[in-house]
């Protein structure tokens, strides 16, 4: 293991995993979340309710990404716990539970439904799990769709939101979402600093070496795919509380993997920061071209088509290899340090 | 017993759209995400040839047959053939990019609209004969008789034939298969043009039995890939085995409650995942 906090190697390289530049972009980051708390107070409701759905394409892009990036696990299902979590909403609203917990118990409840479910799906590898969780995703939908009393296939509201006024429902939904992002992108982050992180980082590099070398393969990624659920559940609940109205066949619809695959190959697939990028990304064109029906979709798809062959680490990617900006780190940074024997020499850094 | 009959009889369809699914993943580790929209292609071709000139269904079929070989090998040159050597993941990106893509150009040009090539085809899609108390489609017989000739046909090519040989062997080790002369993206590239054709024919039955529009291809490939594991990765007469299976346990699954058909193919496949060999015909180690 390599020591993190400027850990000193022979030949005049320092490994380093926070940059001067990255303190700075953390605490940007905090600043950009206070920012965000105070929007309800500044705009009106319909900036806070676009401000929602922009942080729960956040919440999806990352846990995509996660999944992905850092486990190798390409998943055609995701909208299966989204779709847990908008209905496990429901059903614990209609159970008593008040709006905003449930939204909560109901993305847990998601995770504790992936645990039974990656002891399947994770026999599987590529190909084989990327469609094997498109069945799961189709037969949650469809056991929702067989009962009745969740709406059955025409749809379902959330009730009990109502007691708020309009204005403070978007305002009190913004704020939930808000914690939710940043609790379940510190989640994630935190996790990938972790021990955990530099396991599967040898895994995608290498699956046998790294079983020989003694890393829990199957363990790494059952918690990123537990993690993922719980994150994909919250942000379905999060959606319904946005829209007040859900149908099982939007909500675990496989368009939800097209916007995924998306945000990320373009913002950069395997990177931290890209996924954030891409949901931004996505969220304008969204705006901008939405309402142009197929083409929209042709063009979503010919872009991340584009992306994956010719730009595979996405916007982030390109940049980060130029720039070398490293403002939210998960990995670790190889520095040449400037001593006397490389004096002139480019100050390279290595992305390890 | 009708029940089986007909179950036996979906399951060559299934198998028919399977065969491309399971050849491309055994030649070259990919599974085409887009492989379900690409038979819906073949669907929409031959509706547009039968309704545009009049000409007779088989007549298009056999059109359109090497229109979608070629498709094929176009999508290996412009598509697959980097996508490969970018690693194991990005195959499955730019093919689901690739569904996205045909799916929403056949929304733009045909509407969300059911088409169907029923009417067109006469008394041959909707006649039966009985036997002894059972109902037998004769159209059903016909998708089945041509999912083993398919079958067969595969088989024979893989074993008996110079490019067939080649291929097993490109699927063993691309490496070495350079090293003795073969040229592996030709190979590749041949693997997926005969898929794609063969999923097109899965098309065409697919018009001639049911409606399709759009949006029907995303149900194919998860059926076509349901089949695939079901018999157990590799081995085509698994792919029959596998594609009655699904098609048996969804007939029963209707039997039950209509609702049911599609659950019940589901679960069967999620039980086999399940089951400690994963798969009927499963055997470690065989590719094609």
């Amino acid at each position: 293991m390599i020591r993190a906090r400027g850990g000193q190697l022979s030949g005049g390289f320092r490994v380093q995993r926070w940059t001067r530049l990255s303190v700075v972009s953390a605490a940007v980051t905090v600043a950009v979340i206070v920012v965000l708390a105070v929007v309800p107070f500044l705009f009106g409701a319909d900036v806070t309710e676009q401000l929602t759905s922009l942080l729960i394409f956040v919440i999806l892009a990352v846990m995509w990404n996660a999944l992905a990036g850092y486990g190798g696990l390409i998943s055609v299902g995701q909208q299966a716990f989204i779709g847990l979590g908008a209905y496990g909403t429901i059903f614990l609203t209609q159970h008593g539970i008040a709006p905003y917990e449930a939204m909560i118990l109901a993305g847990l409840g998601a995770g504790a439904v992936a645990v039974p479910t990656s002891l399947i799906m994770l026999r599987l590898r590529g190909g084989q799990f990327a469609i094997g969780m498109w069945v799961v995703a189709e037969v949650f939908g469809i056991l929702v769709t067989l009962d009745a009393g969740l709406g059955g296939g025409t749809g379902i509201s959330l009730n009990g939101l109502d007691v708020f006024a309009p204005g403070y429902r978007q305002a009190y939904t913004f704020w939930v979402t808000l914690a939710c992002t940043t609790v379940l992108l510190g989640l994630v982050f935190f996790l990938l600093r972790r021990r955990i992180g530099t396991s599967l980082q040898a895994v995608l590099d290498d699956e046998e070496a790294a079983a020989s070398l003694g890393v829990n393969v199957v363990r790494s990624k059952r918690v990123l795919f537990v993690v993922a659920a719980v994150g994909c559940g919250i942000a379905g609940a999060l959606y319904l509380a946005n829209t007040l109205f859900i149908q099982t066949t939007s909500v675990f619809g496989v368009q939800w993997t097209a916007y995924m695959l998306f945000m990320v190959l373009v913002g950069g697939l395997g990177t931290f920061e890209g996924p954030i990028i891409g949901a931004i990304i996505f969220y304008l064109i969204q705006a901008q071209f939405g309402d142009s029906g197929a083409w929209y979709f042709v063009g979503l798809g010919a872009t991340a088509i584009a992306f994956a062959l010719f730009l595979p680490h996405g916007i982030w990617g390109a940049v980060d290899r130029r720039l070398q900006l490293r403002l939210l780190p998960v990995g670790y940074t190889l520095r040449k340090l400037d001593t006397p024997a490389s004096a002139g020499a480019d100050p390279a850094a290595t992305d390890t | 017993m009708n029940v089986l009959v007909q179950g036996v009889l979906l399951g060559g369809f299934y198998a028919l759209l399977a065969c491309g699914l399971s050849l491309m993943f055994g030649v070259m580790r990919i599974i085409n995400l887009a492989h379900g929209d690409i038979a819906v292609i073949g669907a929409y071709l031959v509706w547009v040839l039968v309704n545009q000139t009049s000409m007779p269904p088989w007549l298009a079929a056999l059109l359109v047959l090497p229109i979608m070989w070629v498709a094929g090998y176009v999508m290996y040159v412009l598509l697959l053939e980097r996508s490969r050597r970018a690693g194991q993941l990005v195959p499955l990106l730019t093919t689901f990019g690739l569904a996205i893509v045909i799916e929403n150009v056949l929304l733009q040009i045909f509407s969300p609209d059911d088409h169907s090539l029923l009417s067109s085809t006469g008394t041959l899609a909707t006649s039966s004969i009985s036997f002894g108390g059972l109902t037998i489609s004769i159209f059903g017989m016909l998708t089945l008789a041509t999912a083993v000739v398919v079958l067969i046909g595969l088989q024979f090519f893989l074993s008996r034939t110079t490019s067939g040989r080649q291929m097993r062997a490109t699927a063993e080790d691309p490496d070495v298969a350079e090293l003795v002369g073969i040229n592996a993206r030709a190979v590749y590239a041949k693997a997926t043009a005969i898929a794609v054709a063969i999923a097109g024919l899965g098309g065409i039955f697919l018009a001639i039995r049911q409606t399709f529009n759009p949006s029907t291809g995303p149900t194919q490939l998860i059926f076509a890939f349901e089949a695939v594991v079901i018999g157990g990765f590799g081995s085509p007469w698994g792919t029959l085995l596998g594609g009655i299976v699904l098609g048996v346990a969804q007939v029963i699954g209707a039997q039950v409650n209509p609702q049911y058909f599609v659950l019940f193919g589901h679960l069967v496949f999620l039980a086999v995942l399940a089951s400690p060999r994963g798969g009927l015909l499963s055997r470690r180690g065989r590719t094609v």
